[in-house]
This record gives structure tokens, C-alpha cells and sequence, in this order.
């Protein structure tokens, strides 16, 4: 048996055993069994990597299913792309599950937490791992019913729940997209294998319009999973569910599905350079739209909800540039530095005692030094300040944006201006200042334990040094990230050549560049230390917010105009084809006309008023049998 | 023999049953269902997956007229024997906890029904196929009238006519296409398979046949019947009624009305499957806002069976196999369903949603094996529903892409009303309804269990059914070209 099967195979014991044995099986255990197999997937992973040649490989493991010519096999491809993802899944997810022991520890579902994170590890290693799109969209919708127990993991909660089954449903519309692109990939090319579309696909000229179509519609896939607008109201709900879920899930892996999946199909997009172009806008509006939101919101997850959906942003932007490595560096970075601050404001909230309101909060620094020191790193790395993991990989972007169009440069960089700005927002607000809860919180203000703290510290590092991965030949690096994952790009390359040449930047310009996000980066940081350490301000109660602050803090009205346009009308539509349609009109000019009719022979028959049901089938009985007979007979002797 | 001993020992162990009282009416019933299951294995195992019909016994009937008792099994029956024979040991196990009065008319009636099916899945003559369609009616009425729910003569009156009067359609069909056939006449299907029948011909005969079979599963908007006799039948007739009765209509149209109105099939396909995909949004759209679980569980049973019907008149490989496999897998899952529901009403008296919450607080193991039946239900991969819907949504949009995506917003639909009905019954707080709640015990999980199994069995190795059935269904389409 090839080792890459135990890779989601384990996480999936993990969540038999936890799932089976729930409060039955000590905490301890639980979060033995469940971090154990994750760390040992990662452990897997790990020596695939070492000991990987540089060749793809696929492992078949056994025929799913198959209709006449059309075949899809269970299989994992193992190669630059999938390698990469599954390190990230199972080493963070590693460290989110040993967070989990403690963050979770007086939490009733303990076990149910430990058995749904593994299920969730095991159907993102599936969506990366799957050697065809079917596989692929296996995980895909595996992760949505994971995010969808998650998010709606504390069930008393009607909210909760609502905010779940809209994760969901919304999810499903992007999956809708993703299976209508699968029917044309093989309408197309009678295939679903990466290994037979690609090739195939490389013979295709530039601008195919059947290639338009695929691309589209899977990057339709690509927005509902990965929050793109008009697709993306779900995911700062899903916050409802426990913070580890909120960064496992909605920050460092699931989420990010979405920009994996296009660069998966790389060769498909170099080759439909309108999607790329419908990309790179839906992507520039959503990083602006969100930040945007992200400045005034008041609800620390909140914050960084829209910060990822933002950061999502930044990487479907360079994707829409066809530079796919950079869209999918900062894919690595984010997952280091989101899953940081997402941790911490976890700790943060295991210490306030709940209490998620930064207005609430403040001069946290003191009392959780550790949780502190490595937010404010994860804040510096978001900021794109060097030498972090942000800067290198959001400048790359912002690079490959310029080339492409000064003017989305700007409107890109001015978004990284606003991430500044709400992250430190964020940061002063909770952790310096006065603080401003209840004697009772402040009673309880405590570090968390070394199961908690542990894994920020090795998400601190890696926020601090994951730019280095990848340190462009500007700044005398050598683009490792950028080599290692040249062949996935083979096809692409065979096809379109001149999509792969490179930025064609001098360096003063790319110079030029960075010092202008640098600088705007460090101009929000400024601003808001003078909003929110000098002048102290803390921000309004919600009913004292007024005027365009209370349209951005009611995040746009978007969720208002949702339920307006289509969740109102529905149910409204519900309601008139039940009442009007099925039982008014169908019902009673169809089904019961049928019936009158029958009625009114009968009245002829007054004999057969007798309102005695078993009378009516005996008549109805002998009806048939008489016709039956009646129509033999003539038959016969006829 | 083996055939005919599949349509005989339900009935056999029915005439028991009446002599029988007490506590051993249900044991062996269960018993008699389990040895039919046992049978209908064997023959699973026996059968060679080709195109030919095996375990096949003819003899005369009306001699003189061509007609015969001729009974087999081929690829497209051994799927609906397997579902037929399993789902009823299921039922009546799910009753052992109800008492119903007079049991042994009860359950005699249940077997007989049984009988009935078996036997419309087996006919290979016509009148044989009509006799059966028509007896399978008989027992379900009787169930739904005498033990169910208090409109139920108004609700089960309306079914039984609507029901027969669709079916008259199908007679006249058939008579003529039996007195169209040459010589002293045959009445065997595939006897009308040979016919060369004008297009006017087919035309009518189409919706004669097509009327018939609309009724049963039911189609839009011939469904209306549909929800009353299912919200109003007790819960084992409507898991018959919904697992397998509705697969006469199906089984119907891949049996006699595609290979016998081919000409009709290609004239009148587009308004079918028009009038299919409306069903599946409208149903889903009906689902959404409904409060009783049981009414609820039945329009989303119609939008799928919309789903089954465009995939079959996509006249794709992927459509009608997909279709088959739904039927199967619908099957499971609808029945699992409603013994859901019938769990929840046995212990609070309410199916009603605005009632219901937070029972998962009492029974995670209930809220378990409903989320793995939902999530079948949604077509979840690696469950049972994915593969059928998978497969007929790719023959709809072969057929025609618009439609396929239209019909393709049933995964949206579908989402919106289950978990809806999940979340109000299971989730957040407790009701006064629910407080007292107790969680399954021994025998609704003998029941839930192998329901659970095939949930995830047929949609990880579903190629053990779409091999047995693929060759008659390739048959079959090439005899349509």
C-alpha cells in the first residue's frame, strides 16, 4: 500500500474513534487520538516531501464509479501543488488541534469538537490530494459539511444554526457552478483526470470559448468556497463557530480552496484570459470592499473575518494576473499569520471570558505577554511590512498588478493601507490603552496554557521567516517557492509561453513599488496609533454610530438587500405555490375535477350516495375487472 | 420458480398472518419479509449482468388469446426486486414499537402489497404488468384508509380514484397495442416492442401510458394527490407508498413507455422533462416553508422523482442509469426519513416544526443517523444521492444544458429545506414538546443501521448496481436509435 493513503486515512480513524466513543472516551484521549492523527499525517507528508523527486505521481486506489465510456477512479496525485497544501492543512492543522486541548477543555462536545476537526482535516486532504476534479469537488463539498457542523457546533443557539445553514447554502451555489464546470470539462474532454485534461487542453488555442465557460464557472465553485463576491456574507457568520474552526477553517485552509482549484487548473485559465480579467476586478472589489468593512467593525473575530475575506481578495488578484505562484505564495503566508491572529484572538477571548468586543477590551499586553508578543507579530506580518511573511508575498502581487494596470495597482495598495489600519486599530485597541471590561473579567485575565500558547509561538516564527521562502532576485533571493513549483505549470507554459515570462519591471520601479507600499503601510500605522493611543478614542456605541460609518459598520447593507431580493421573495413564492397554486388551482380544478366528475356519474346513480368508502372501492374494483373482462371477451369471441 | 416463489411467499405468509393473533403477527411477518430479502440476495448473487432475462417462467393464461403468466428478471428488475425485498423487512421492523389494531390485517396487507410490487417488477406480459400495477393499489388503500390519520377517507378517496383513473389510460393503451399485434395476438411487452406503430400512433399512446406512470411517482402537475396521502397515510404506507410504489411509475416508463412509443418519446421528451424540472424547483420551493415534517419529507420526495423522470427522458446512459440508481437510493433515504419523523411524533405527538427544537440535547444518537439520512438526501458525495443525482443531472444537461442547470439548482433547493427541517427539529433550544424526550432504542436502530450502511455503501462502490443494470439499459437505448 503506498503511504500517501494513510495521509487522510488517519485523520479519518481519528474521527471513527472520536466519533463512535464520544463521552466515553476520557478528554485526554480525545485530544491525544485527534492531534495524533493529524501530527501523524504531517509526519507522512513530510517524508513524501523529503523524499520526493520532482516527477508527479498519481496513486489510483480503487474505481469509483462508472457509466458506459465514462470512468472516475478514487485517486490522489501526489506533485509540487498537492504537497505543499497537504504540509500546510496537516502542520497547521497539527497545531490547531494541540490549541484545541486547551481552548476546547471545558467544552461538553469536547469529543464531537475533536471527531468533526479531524473529519474536516481528512475532506481537505481529499480536495487537494484528488487526482481528478471529482475527487476534488469530493472534499470540496466534504469541507462544506464540516464548516457547516462547525460553525453550528454550540446548536442551542438558533443564530449559530442560521449562520451555518447559510455557510452551507451559499456554498452550495458556488458548487453548483463547480459541478456545471465538471459536466463541461467532460462534455469537452471526455475526461476528468488532471493527468488527461491538462495535456489535452494544452493543444487548445488562447481564448477558446468552451474554455471560457469551464473557467468560469468553476471559478463560481471558487467564490462560494473561497468568499469572492457577491458569494462571501457567509464567511463573517461562520465566526459563530469556535475559534480554532475560525482559523483551521475559515482562514488558513478551506477557505483558500478556492485559489488552489484555479491554480490546479492553471493551464485551463492561462488560457482564458477574459476569466483571468473577470478574476482579477471581482477579486480587486472584494479585497476593498472588505477592508473596507474591516475598519470600523468592533467584534474581534469580525475584524479578521473581512480581513480574510480581503486577503482572499489579494490572492484571487494575483491569480486574475496569471501569476499564479504569487497568488498561492500568499496562500502560505496568510495561512501563517491568519491562523496566528485568529489563535491569539482566541486566547484573547478564553481570557476575557468570552467577551469579544474589543471596545470592551485593552491594556491586554500586560496580562497575556506571550499572546501579545505574537499577535503583534502576526499584526506587523498582515501589514506588509519587511522583512515579514506579508510583505514578500503581497508585494509580489502588487507587482504583477502594476504590470498589469497602475490603476488597480493604486486601489490595491490603498487596500493594504486600510489592512494596516485595522489590524493595529485592532491590535491597540486590545491590547494597549486602559482596560475596559468588568471587574469580574479583569479578575480573570490569565495567559493560557502552553497547549494554547505553544502553537502561536511556532505560528509567530513562521509569520516572521515564511517570506523568506520566496525572496525575489531583487532582494537577492533566489524564488524557491517560485522554482519548485515551475512544472506544475508544464502545460500552461507549453500552451502560452509569453503568460509566463515574468515581470518585466527595472528594479528602481520595483523598488519605487515597494517603497510606496512600505510607506503607505507605515502611514496607517501612524494614523492609528494617533487615533487610538494618543488621543485614547474608542469607538462609539453602536447606536451613536451615524451617517456613512453606520453604512460601512452595517457592513453595506448587503445582508439587508440579500434577504430582500431573494430570501423574501422565496419564501413568499413558498407560500403562494402551496396555498395558491397546489391547493387552490391544481388541486381543486384538477385532481378534484377528476373527482366531481366521478361524483357527479355517481350522482346519476343516486344508489351510490352512500358516503361508504369500502363501497366506492368495491365499485371501483368491479369497474376494472368488468372492463378487463369486456374487452377480452370481445377478443376473444370477437 | 425463484421468481414465482418472490411473488408467492409474501402472499402465502399474508393468508398466515390472518390466521394468526397476537405478538407473533409481527415476528413473522418480519420473518416471512426477511426470507423474501434472502431470496431476492440469492438471485442478486445468481444473476449474470447481461442483457438477457433470467429466472424467467411462462406458462398460458388465456390461452386462446395470447396471454401469458410469463415472469423474469433482468438487469432493470433485479435492482427494484433488491429495493423492494429490503426496504419491507425495514418497515415492518419499524413498527414493533407501534401497536396498530388488528394487526394481522395490517401486516397481511403490508405482504400482499409486497406480493403486488414483486410483481409488477417481474411481468413480462402486459395484462401481467396491469393486473399487478392495479392490485398493488388495493392493499395501500385499505392500509391508508383503516389506520391512518383523521382526513383519511377524504385524503385516501381522492388517491384511490385519481390513481385509477390514470390508470384506465394505461389499459386502453395497452388493449390497443395488444390488438395491434399480429396472428392470435400476444400481450407480451416485448410482443409491443416489435410493433411498427405510426407517429400519430405513438402520439396518443404516449400520454396514455405516460398519464399513468405521471400519477404514480408522481410528476407535475399531476402530484397533488401526493402530499394529503402521505402526510395522511400511517407512516409504514407511506414509506411504501414513497420507497417503492412510486417506482411503478418509473419502472413503468423504462419498462413499456420508452421501448414500446420510442417516435412518442422523441416528439413529446422536451414538454416531460420541461414538465419534470418544473416539479423538481416547484416541489423543492413548496419544501421550504412547510411546518410538518411529514409534509415536508413528501415535496422534497417529488422533486427528486422530477429529477428521476427529465433523467429519464434525457434518453442518455448516464440518465436512465442515474435514474436507476436513485431509485434505489431515494428510496433508502425517503424511507429512512419519514421513520424519522414517525420517531419524533411517537414521542412528542407533533411533527410540527415551530414545536420542535433542541432534541439532539436528548438523542445525539437519533441527530446522528438523521444529519447521515440529510445528508444522502442532499446528495452529499460519498453518499448514496450523489451518485444518482450526479449522473442524471450530467444526462439533463447533456439533453440541454439550460435545463440541466435549472434542474441543478435542486442541490441549492434541496440544502435550503432539509437543514431548515434539521435545524428546527434538532437544533437550538428545547420545546415544552420536547423536553421529555428519550433517545432510539434497540429496535429503531436495528432499523437505522442498515440504512446508515447503504447510505454510504451505494455511494462509495456504486458500481456493483450500475454494472448489474448497465447492460439492459444499453439494450434498451440502442433499441430507441
Amino acid at each position: 500500500m503506498n503511504l500517501a493513503i494513510l495521509i487522510p486515512l488517519l485523520p479519518f480513524l481519528g474521527f471513527l474513534i472520536n466519533g463512535l466513543g464520544f463521552r466515553r472516551i476520557p478528554k485526554a484521549a480525545v485530544g491525544l487520538i485527534g492531534t495524533g492523527a493529524v501530527l501523524g499525517s504531517f509526519a507522512i507528508v513530510l517524508s513524501l516531501f523529503s523524499g520526493f523527486t520532482g516527477t508527479a505521481q498519481v496513486v489510483p486506489v480503487y474505481d469509483w464509479f462508472t457509466v458506459g465510456d465514462f470512468n472516475v477512479s478514487f485517486g490522489f496525485q501526489i506533485d509540487q501543488l498537492s504537497l505543499l497544501m497537504m504540509l500546510i492543512i496537516t502542520g497547521i492543522g497539527s497545531l490547531i488541534h494541540l490549541y484545541s486541548i486547551g481552548y476546547m477543555h471545558h467544552d461538553e462536545g469536547f469529543g464531537k469538537f475533536f471527531a468533526f476537526l479531524n473529519l474536516f482535516v481528512f475532506f481537505m486532504l481529499l480536495l487537494v490530494m484528488g487526482s481528478n476534479y471529482l475527487v476534488m469537488f469530493i472534499g470540496w463539498e466534504g469541507v462544506g459539511l464540516c464548516s457547516y457542523l462547525l460553525i453550528g457546533f454550540w446548536n442551542k443557539n438558533p443564530e449559530y444554526g442560521y449562520a451555518a445553514r447559510k455557510a452551507f447554502v451559499m456554498n452550495r451555489i458556488g458548487d453548483l457552478g463547480f459541478l456545471i464546470g465538471i459536466f463541461l470539462i467532460v462534455a469537452r474532454f471526455g475526461s476528468l483526470e488532471f493527468a488527461s485534461v491538462f495535456p489535452a487542453a494544452a493543444q487548445l488555442q488562447t481564448g477558446d470559448a468552451g474554455l471560457f465557460w469551464i473557467t468560469f464557472c468553476l471559478f463560481i465553485g471558487a467564490m462560494g468556497k473561497s468568499a469572492q463576491i457577491p458569494l462571501y456574507t457567509w464567511l463573517p457568520d461562520a465566526m459563530a463557530g469556535p475559534t480554532p474552526v475560525s482559523a483551521l477553517i475559515h482562514a488558513a485552509t478551506m477557505v483558500t480552496a478556492g485559489i488552489y482549484m484555479i491554480v490546479r487548473s492553471n493551464v485551463l485559465y492561462t488560457l482564458a484570459p477574459e476569466t483571468l480579467h473577470i478574476i482579477g476586478w471581482v477579486a480587486l472589489a472584494t479585497a476593498l470592499l472588505a477592508a473596507s468593512i474591516g475598519l470600523f467593525q468592533n467584534d474581534i473575530k469580525k475584524v479578521l473575518a473581512y480581513s480574510t475575506v480581503s486577503q482572499l481578495g489579494y490572492m484571487f488578484m494575483g491569480l486574475g494576473m496569471g501569476a499564479y505562484t504569487s497568488g498561492f505564495f500568499h496562500v502560505m503566508t496568510h495561512a501563517f499569520f491568519k491562523a496566528l491572529l485568529f489563535l491569539g484572538a482566541g486566547s484573547v477571548i478564553h481570557a476575557m471570558s468570552d467577551e469579544q468586543d474589543i471596545r470592551y477590551m485593552g491594556g491586554l499586553r500586560k496580562k497575556l505577554p506571550i499572546t501579545f508578543t505574537t499577535f503583534l507579530l502576526g499584526t506587523i506580518a498582515i501589514s506588509g511590512i519587511p522583512p515579514f511573511a506579508g510583505f514578500f508575498s503581497k508585494d509580489e502581487i502588487l507587482a504583477h498588478v502594476y504590470e498589469h494596470s497602475p490603476l488597480m495597482w493604486g486601489l490595491a495598495v490603498f487596500g493594504s493601507m486600510m489592512t494596516a489600519f485595522y489590524m493595529f486599530r485592532l491590535l491597540f485597541l486590545t491590547f494597549f490603552g486602559e482596560f475596559r471590561g468588568t471587574h469580574e473579567q479583569e479578575h480573570h485575565l490569565h495567559e493560557s496554557p502552553l497547549t494554547m500558547t505553544l502553537p502561536l509561538m511556532v505560528l509567530a516564527v513562521l509569520s516572521v521567516i515564511g517570506g523568506f521562502f520566496n525572496v525575489p532576485e531583487i532582494l537577492g533571493g533566489t524564488a524557491k517557492l517560485e522554482q519548485f513549483l515551475d512544472p506544475i505549470y508544464q502545460y500552461a507554459r507549453q500552451a502560452n509561453p509569453e503568460a509566463f515570462a515574468g515581470v518585466h519591471l527595472d528594479h528602481s520601479t520595483e523598488f519605487m513599488l515597494m517603497g510606496v507600499s512600505v510607506a503607505g503601510a507605515v502611514i496607517s500605522i501612524i494614523a492609528a496609533w494617533v487615533i487610538y493611543i494618543s488621543r485614547k478614542s474608542v469607538p462609539a456605541p453602536d447606536e451613536q454610530v451615524s451617517g456613512l460609518q453606520q453604512v460601512i459598520y452595517r457592513k453595506y447593507y448587503i445582508d439587508e438587500l440579500y434577504d430582500a431580493v431573494f430570501v423574501k421573495p422565496i419564501q413568499a413564492l413558498s407560500r403562494f405555490f402551496y396555498s395558491v397554486v397546489d391547493k387552490g388551482g391544481i388541486d381543486r380544478f384538477g385532481v378534484e375535477g377528476v373527482g366531481r366528475f366521478v361524483k357527479g356519474l355517481a350522482n346519476e346513480f343516486r344508489l351510490l350516495q352512500t358516503g361508504a368508502t369500502g363501497f366506492y372501492v368495491l365499485m371501483m374494483v368491479t369497474g376494472i375487472a368488468v372492463i378487463l373482462v369486456y374487452s377480452l371477451r370481445s377478443l376473444i369471441f370477437g | 420458480m425463484l421468481t414465482l416463489a418472490l411473488i408467492l411467499i409474501p402472499l402465502v405468509a399474508a393468508g398466515v398472518l390472518l390466521a394468526l393473533r397476537g405478538g407473533a403477527v409481527k415476528r413473522v411477518a418480519l420473518i416471512a419479509s426477511l426470507v423474501e430479502f434472502g431470496l431476492a440476495t440469492y438471485l442478486f448473487t445468481a444473476f449474470r449482468p447481461d442483457t438477457s432475462s433470467q429466472f424467467a417462467l411462462s406458462f398460458d393464461w388465456i390461452k386462446s388469446a395470447g396471454i401469458q403468466f410469463a415472469i423474469g428478471v433482468d438487469g432493470i428488475s433485479i435492482l427494484l426486486l433488491l429495493l423492494s425485498t429490503l426496504l419491507v423487512p425495514l418497515i415492518i421492523l419499524s413498527t414493533f414499537h407501534h401497536s396498530y389494531k388488528n394487526p394481522s390485517s395490517f401486516y397481511a396487507l403490508i405482504l400482499a402489497m409486497q406480493a403486488a410490487l414483486v410483481g409488477v417488477f417481474v411481468a413480462k406480459d402486459a395484462f401481467l404488468f396491469y393486473f399487478f400495477f392495479e392490485a398493488a393499489l388495493i392493499p395501500i388503500y385499505f392500509i391508508a384508509a383503516l389506520w391512518g390519520g383523521e382526513n383519511r377517507i377524504a385524503v385516501t378517496f381522492k388517491f384511490f380514484i385519481y390513481t385509477i383513473f390514470g390508470s384506465l389510460f394505461m389499459l386502453l393503451a395497452l388493449v390497443y397495442l395488444y390488438l395491434q399485434t399480429p396472428g392470435t395476438h400476444s400481450s407480451l411487452i416485448s410482443a409491443f416492442y416489435e410493433l411498427n406503430l405510426s407517429a400519430a400512433q405513438q402520439s396518443w399512446l404516449f400520454w396514455a401510458l405516460f398519464i399513468a406512470f405521471a400519477i404514480k411517482m408522481p410528476v407535475f402537475p399531476f402530484h397533488t394527490w401526493q402530499p394529503d396521502t402521505y402526510v395522511e397515510s400511517p407512516t409504514p404506507a407511506t414509506m411504501l407508498l414513497a420507497g417503492i410504489m412510486l417506482k411503478m411509475g418509473t419502472y413503468g416508463l423504462i419498462r413499456l413507455l420508452l421501448p414500446v412509443v420510442p417516435e412518442g418519446v422523441h416528439q413529446w421528451g422536451t414538454v416531460v422533462i420541461i414538465l419534470s424540472v418544473i416539479g423538481i424547483v416547484y416541489g423543492s420551493i413548496i419544501a421550504i416553508q412547510q411546518q410538518d415534517m411529514k409534509r415536508l419529507v413528501a415535496y422534497s420526495s417529488f422533486a427528486h422523482v422530477g429529477l428521476m423522470s427529465a433523467g429519464i427522458f434525457s434518453l442518455t446512459l448516464d440518465g436512465l442509469q442515474g435514474s436507476l440508481i436513485q431509485m434505489l437510493a431515494h428510496g433508502i433515504n425517503v424511507v429512512g426519513l419519514f421513520f424519522i419523523v414517525e420517531i419524533i411524533f411517537s414521542r412528542t405527538q407533533s411533527r410540527d416544526l415551530r414545536q420542535l427544537g433542541g432534541i439532539t440535547q436528548h438523542s445525539p444518537v437519533l441527530s446522528v443517523f438523521f444529519i447521515i439520512l440529510v445528508l444522502g438526501s442532499v446528495a452529499l458525495p460519498l453518499t448514496n444521492g450523489f451518485i444518482g443525482e450526479f449522473l442524471l443531472l450530467k444526462g439533463v444537461f447533456t439533453y440541454n444544458a439550460w435545463i440541466g442547470v435549472v434542474a441543478g439548482t435542486t442541490i441549492i433547493l434541496g440544502a435550503v429545506y432539509t437543514l431548515r427541517m434539521v435545524q428546527k427539529s434538532m437544533f437550538g433550544l428545547q420545546t415544552a414538546t420536547t423536553e421529555q424526550f428519550t433517545d432510539v432504542n434497540t429496535n429503531e436502530i436495528l432499523v437505522l443501521i442498515p440504512l446508515a450502511i447503504l447510505v454510504f455503501w451505494i455511494g462509495l462502490f456504486p458500481n456493483v448496481f450500475l454494472k448489474l443494470t448497465e447492460p439492459a439499459v444499453a439494450d434498451l437505448l440502442r433499441s430507441l436509435k
